[in-house]
């Protein structure tokens, strides 16, 4: 069997439904509404595994699963060399977030990265630690300012609420995802001109350490060609 | 475990060697002191370091390396002038796959504290782990980041901005964005065009920990910079073609020499370099078969400031260096509080070394 995991609920499970249903797979949830099983109808071999969004990128990593959808920035940021283990089949056109860089709107002096490295300088200086940016992207906020050449930052973990973290004095700036800017205004922040770490969305992804087997290989083929998709090259089994 | 078990045997050996050549043999503790430490590395060693919580001394980590640690023993009441070696693995998280990419590793180190002749003690460093490491075929750089600081030092232009560029000198895209910056070549960003006059005043209540102050002198120092001319093209022209540097060292040396007439300001840093070059060739070493790469070390240690080199396979340039080291005067000043002494070291990695076929 192809196993394929969707996000069990919410939003991202019913638009996940459509974009299936509108290429002729039917996906849906069956027993009771606390129970997550599932069936597909319309692509033959296809086992359909509900998952929280937040545990699909470890469970294709680990290959428990064969596909699973899930937003880019979960996979990026959950996965070590993530282009290794699993590859991109689609992207959904659908949960679009940005992972962006917030400051208090108040600094009129930063606009760009350029100006919050400026600032972590002397903002250093001035408190002896570093300017802490609260976020829960660590691998990829670490690995964009280390790309960008920022200095004189730490992350710290906030895994939640992350954008009261200023006003509560264990941030000066955040790095999180936003979808309509709403929350930061509320907490007197603005996002930084040049920074968009990521544009994530929900994609349909395959896991390279998954077993494919001769039956699971043909059940993806099957499943691409009734999805309109190219089907990826992945490793044989033994 | 057989390859951990060739890798403390090759590191034995490379220990022996160094104890020879005068090095007195210290152990570092493999828990140390997080939030002490782990600034004085650069932002790569940092996101790489092994965190934990210690219910009485609070944040530790697994030692990323040995210099910080040796160096803090040091500067607490060592007597000068020292030689130290050591043999024992670091830990560093390793964010993508690979054989060589392995997240606990042995380092065999030699570091000397030396005030007499800093260039004798670089080129004895160099020159030990050379003939060490002859058997390898190694290809051999070497660098001096302390040139490249006296180059910037040297610009006609603001302190400010001379210090923003050896605040990256170890960043070479945010230096090199920087540098266009203060030629003029990249034009000023809008919102700070708007900022410098007077009209983007945002309505919002302050928050945070950084001071309305700290804003005010940043918007002051931004006016100030406004103010400035721009870095020379020609200045910029002569930084760029020092930076891009890279040639048999003998051959280097005589290209720095001519690059000093425009720029003195790089002069003594390019006479010690032929102090160095004479010193290394003394001990044996065979000049034309090292590179002299003014970018050498850019990316890694930041807290090298001085001479730095390094030993790798050619034949896999995704292989880890198989040995590197430099000098740290300035980090001594860190961790002596008012007391610093001229300080060169380096590591290798018997791992590399025993998987390359060992030291005969």
């Amino acid at each position: 069997m192809l196993k394929l995991g969707v996000p069990s609920k919410g939003r991202l499970m019913e638009q996940t439904f459509e974009w299936f249903a509108a290429r002729g797979v039917k996906l849906r949830r069956t027993g009771s509404e606390r129970e997550y099983s599932g069936a597909v109808e319309g692509a033959d071999g296809v086992e359909l595994v509900l998952l929280s969004a937040g545990e699909i990128p470890r469970e294709l990593s680990a290959g428990r699963i064969h596909l699973g959808v899930t937003g880019s920035d979960l996979v990026r940021d959950k996965l070590a060399d993530w282009s290794a283990q699993v590859a991109e089949l689609a992207p959904l056109g659908f949960g679009h977030a940005d992972l962006i860089i917030a400051v208090p709107t108040a600094w009129a002096d930063v606009d760009t990265l350029e100006d919050l490295d400026a600032a972590a300088a002397a903002f250093r200086r001035q408190h002896g630690h570093r300017l802490r940016i609260a976020t829960k992207y660590h691998r990829l906020v670490r690995d964009y300012l280390q790309a960008e050449g920022v200095a004189d930052y730490q992350l710290v973990d906030s895994q939640g609420a992350t954008e009261g973290t200023v006003k509560n004095l264990t941030a000066e700036a955040i790095a999180d995802i936003t979808s309509s800017g709403e929350t930061l205004r509320a907490n007197h922040l603005k996002i930084l001109s040049d920074a968009l770490i990521h544009q994530s969305q929900a994609t349909l992804f395959v896991a390279m350490a998954a077993d494919w087997t001769p039956d699971a290989s043909m059940a993806l083929d099957g499943l691409c060609a009734q999805l309109g998709l190219t089907s990826p090259r992945v490793p044989a089994s033994l | 475990m057989p390859a951990k078990a060739a890798s403390r045997a090759t590191g034995t050996a490379i220990l022996a060697a160094f104890r020879a050549a005068g090095g007195v043999e210290v152990e570092a503790d493999i828990l140390q002191p997080a939030e002490a430490l782990l600034d004085l590395y650069g932002e790569d060693i940092r996101g790489r370091a092994y965190v934990t919580t210690d219910p009485l001394r609070g944040e530790m980590m697994l030692r990323p390396d040995f210099t910080v640690p040796v160096v803090q023993a040091h500067m607490a009441g060592g007597a000068e002038p020292a030689r130290y070696c050591y043999l024992g693995e670091v830990f560093r998280k390793q964010d993508h796959r690979g054989s060589a990419r392995v997240a606990e590793y042995f380092q065999a180190g030699y570091e000397v504290f030396d005030r007499a002749d800093p260039e004798a003690a670089d080129a004895e460093v160099f020159a030990l782990f050379s003939k060490l490491l002859a058997p390898l075929g190694l290809v051999a750089a070497i660098g001096d980041i302390g040139l490249l600081m006296d180059a910037v030092r040297g610009l006609q232009t603001l302190g400010a901005r001379k210090s923003a560029l050896l605040r990256h000198i170890w960043r070479p895209r945010r230096f090199h964005a920087l540098l266009d910056r203060y030629a003029g070549v990249t034009p000023v960003p809008l919102a700070r065009a708007a900022l410098l006059r007077g009209v983007a005043v945002p309505k919002a209540p302050w928050v945070g920990l950084r001071s309305k102050a700290e804003m005010q002198a940043r918007i002051a120092a931004l006016a100030a910079d406004a103010e400035a001319a721009p870095i020379a093209a020609a200045e910029v022209a002569q930084l760029d073609r020092l930076f891009a540097l890279k040639a048999p060292a003998p051959e280097a040396l005589a290209r720095l020499q001519d690059l000093a007439r425009d720029m003195p300001s790089i002069a003594p840093a390019v006479t010690r370099l032929g102090r160095r070059l004479a010193a290394l060739a003394d001990r044996g070493v065979d000049l034309a078969a090292v590179t002299f790469d003014a970018s050498h070390g850019r990316t890694t240690m930041e807290y090298y400031d001085g001479f730095v080199f390094s030993f790798t396979v050619a034949s896999d340039p995704t292989l880890p260096p198989v040995a590197s080291g430099g000098r740290y005067d300035a980090l001594t000043a860190v961790l002596g509080q008012g007391r610093s002494i001229p300080a060169v070291g380096g590591v290798i990695r018997p791992g590399l070394v025993a998987d390359l076929g060992g030291l005969v």
